[in-house]
């Protein structure tokens, strides 16, 4: 093979556009650094866009929930509380729990997802606050969280549920569970940059969440609960955010539990976050 | 752009990268004039793309240092990175986003408004001739089409050093052509370049200066007119209308430049043949004594026999993972 001398010139971009190149490459002085939150929320708006593009992504967080609540209710309703009008209230603020927690998994297996692909480098070459790209996602999925959280309160009013605190006691509820699963979802991120595919993930993520949600007090009273299991389901985190939202839709919240759960999802983020970041850097 | 610029973009002793068993760079120097097309040449595997990740601040050198626009790649990372681009050998562009939305997101993160970050947007979308796929999702765009928004990405604010990853391993010519065309404008307005490529062509069309690397290491040195001449003498290559001509053809040929020999074409011969004067004398010389030439051409020593002579084995040998990933692309 001997290298041709000649520049073939006929293919190339026109000089017009060759121009264009040069005064856009030209034109350009570097802004001041965006501050970090701004960056985060840009993180963020990608995420809402990839929504926009494919919104079948909604299912999970709209379609699982409905089923969810419909199931539960009737299949269990007149076995564990003599009817299902009476377990609905006893089961709904767990079934928000369950729905909600059970997405922040989907949250690790994105970001495994996202890992494959270029743009990953492209992100950690640029000049902006470190946990942006997490913490911008994380931002993101909590607007699934918020829309899981909605569709389960709606079905549930529509099944005949009445929060005794109203609306606000509901949107209170809701809060919570949104702020416990961001603090939550940094566990699943953290896993989703030590495990090699998507799927492992996923299997891992919810051989933690399935046990840790059934052994709580999201579908019954733990007070039939042999000992030993009583006493590790009422220290479970998720019972005491059961309780805490129960409370909160009935106006009779404790103001304990809700700070216990607040402390716990803080407790999460400050472990979890920075080690999620530094395995981010590390690629 | 500042007014003083240190006289090299990259400086690097010694780097090193081990992955478990493998030594991926095993020492790598490198020394990048700025403003300059620096190309480091290599087949798949050398360590090209591990040591642009070094120098872009993505991985941590086991050993070694090295500095870009003169901050330190470990100590001084943020710095690097406000400083330069990096267009991956994986296209660095969202697929999941439209070209407008990804050009629009870089903009954001790098600090535009709102407003200027649309403003750019279409500035680039223009310039690099993607206005019609605006709003068209990556993942359908063609594989120059992905190119060329990649480069309009590492563009969104202009860099002073550029990475570029074989920027056109898996495209077709002319998309090639025209990411050459955009290379060559971004030198002329003064940006430095480090230029990855399995690519000979690329290196001798496009660098000033090539590194060849292989192993990890860093086996040759210079400008590509130096390094060709380090593999000796170009040839003359003749070919004629009438092969019934070439016995004399081969014997003329030997008197004026010695060695020449028949080629495997029937009608083909070729001798060695040091510059362009004495080639112009051979080929008058056959042409006086009758024979009639079809054509005729002074091939200078391709960068493929450069690296055979310097390495043993020649540089494309491992081109059959990018024949699979041009495929897969096409199929994508």
């Amino acid at each position: 093979m001997s290298v041709n001398t000649t520049v073939d010139q006929g293919t190339g971009p026109s000089s017009a556009d060759l121009a264009a190149v040069r005064r856009a490459i030209a034109s350009t002085a570097r802004p001041p650094r965006p501050k970090p939150w701004s960056t985060a929320l840009t993180f963020g708006w990608r995420g809402m866009l990839k929504v926009k593009h494919v919104p079948e992504q909604l299912l999970d967080v709209t379609i699982t929930p409905v089923m969810f609540v419909v199931m539960f209710t009737y299949l269990f309703g007149g076995a564990v509380a003599g009817s299902t009008g009476e377990y609905l209230d006893y089961i709904l603020p767990g079934i928000l729990v369950m729905s909600v927690l059970f997405t922040t998994v989907y949250s690790g297996v994105s970001l495994n997802t996202d890992l494959t692909k270029g743009v990953v480098d492209r992100f950690r070459s640029l000049p902006i606050w470190r946990p942006a790209p997490l913490v911008g996602s994380l931002l993101g999925d909590s607007v699934r969280y918020l829309v899981a959280g909605t569709v389960i309160i709606v079905v549930g009013v529509t099944l005949g549920y009445r929060p005794d605190a109203g609306p606000v006691g509901a949107v209170a509820a809701l809060g919570l569970v949104v702020l416990f699963a961001f603090g939550l979802s940094w566990v699943f991120t953290t896993l989703g940059l030590l495990l090699r595919s998507p799927s492992a993930v996923m299997n891992a993520g919810f051989m933690g969440i399935f046990p840790l949600t059934f052994l709580s007090n999201v579908f019954v009273d733990p007070a039939t609960l042999p000992g030993p299991l009583e006493a590790f389901v009422d220290v479970n985190p998720i019972s005491i955010l059961a309780t805490a939202s129960r409370g909160l839709m009935e106006g009779n919240a404790d103001a304990g539990d809700v700070v216990v759960v607040l402390l716990v999802a803080a407790a999460l983020t400050a472990v979890f976050a920075p080690l999620t970041t530094r395995l981010y850097r590390r690629g | 752009m500042p007014s003083v610029r240190p006289p090299l973009a990259i400086e690097a002793t010694g780097l090193v990268k081990t992955f478990g068993e493998a030594r991926a760079v095993d020492g790598v120097d490198l020394a990048v004039p700025t403003g300059s097309v620096y190309g480091v040449l290599g087949p798949n595997g050398a360590g090209k793309t591990t040591t642009i990740r070094m120098l872009a601040t993505l991985i941590h050198p086991d050993a070694g240092r090295a500095s870009v626009l003169g901050h330190d790649i470990v100590t001084e990372s943020d710095a690097v990175r406000a400083a330069v681009s990096l267009t991956g050998q994986l296209a660095s562009v969202d697929e999941d986003l439209t070209g407008r939305e990804n050009l629009v997101l870089l903009a954001r993160l790098l600090g535009l408004g709102r407003q200027s970050a649309r403003t750019r947007a279409t500035e680039l979308l223009d310039a690099f001739g993607l206005m019609d796929a605006e709003s068209r999702l990556v993942k359908h765009y063609s594989g120059g089409m992905r190119r060329r928004l990649d480069i309009a990405a590492s563009l969104v604010v202009t860099p002073e050093l550029m990475f570029l990853d074989e920027p056109t391993t898996g495209l077709d010519p002319r998309s090639r052509n025209q990411v050459w065309a955009i290379i060559r404008a971004l030198v002329a307005e003064g940006t430095t370049i480090l230029l990855c490529t399995q690519y000979l062509e690329e290196a001798d069309q496009l660098a000033d200066g090539i590194a060849v690397i292989d192993h990890g290491r860093v086996i040759a040195e210079g400008t590509p007119a130096q390094l060709k001449a380090s593999a000796g003498a170009g040839s003359l290559h003749v070919r004629l209308l009438d092969p019934q001509q070439r016995p004399e053809a081969v014997q003329l040929l030997d008197r004026e430049l010695g060695q020449a020999t028949p080629d495997a074409d029937p009608a083909a011969l070729s001798a060695p043949c040091p510059d362009g004067d004495r080639a112009a004398h051979a080929v008058a010389a056959l042409a006086r004594a009758g024979i009639r030439i079809g054509d005729f051409s002074l091939g200078r020593p391709s960068l493929d026999e450069v690296f055979l002579a310097l390495t043993g084995h020649h540089a494309e040998e491992a081109d059959t993972d990018e024949q699979s990933t041009l495929e897969q692309e096409k199929v994508s």
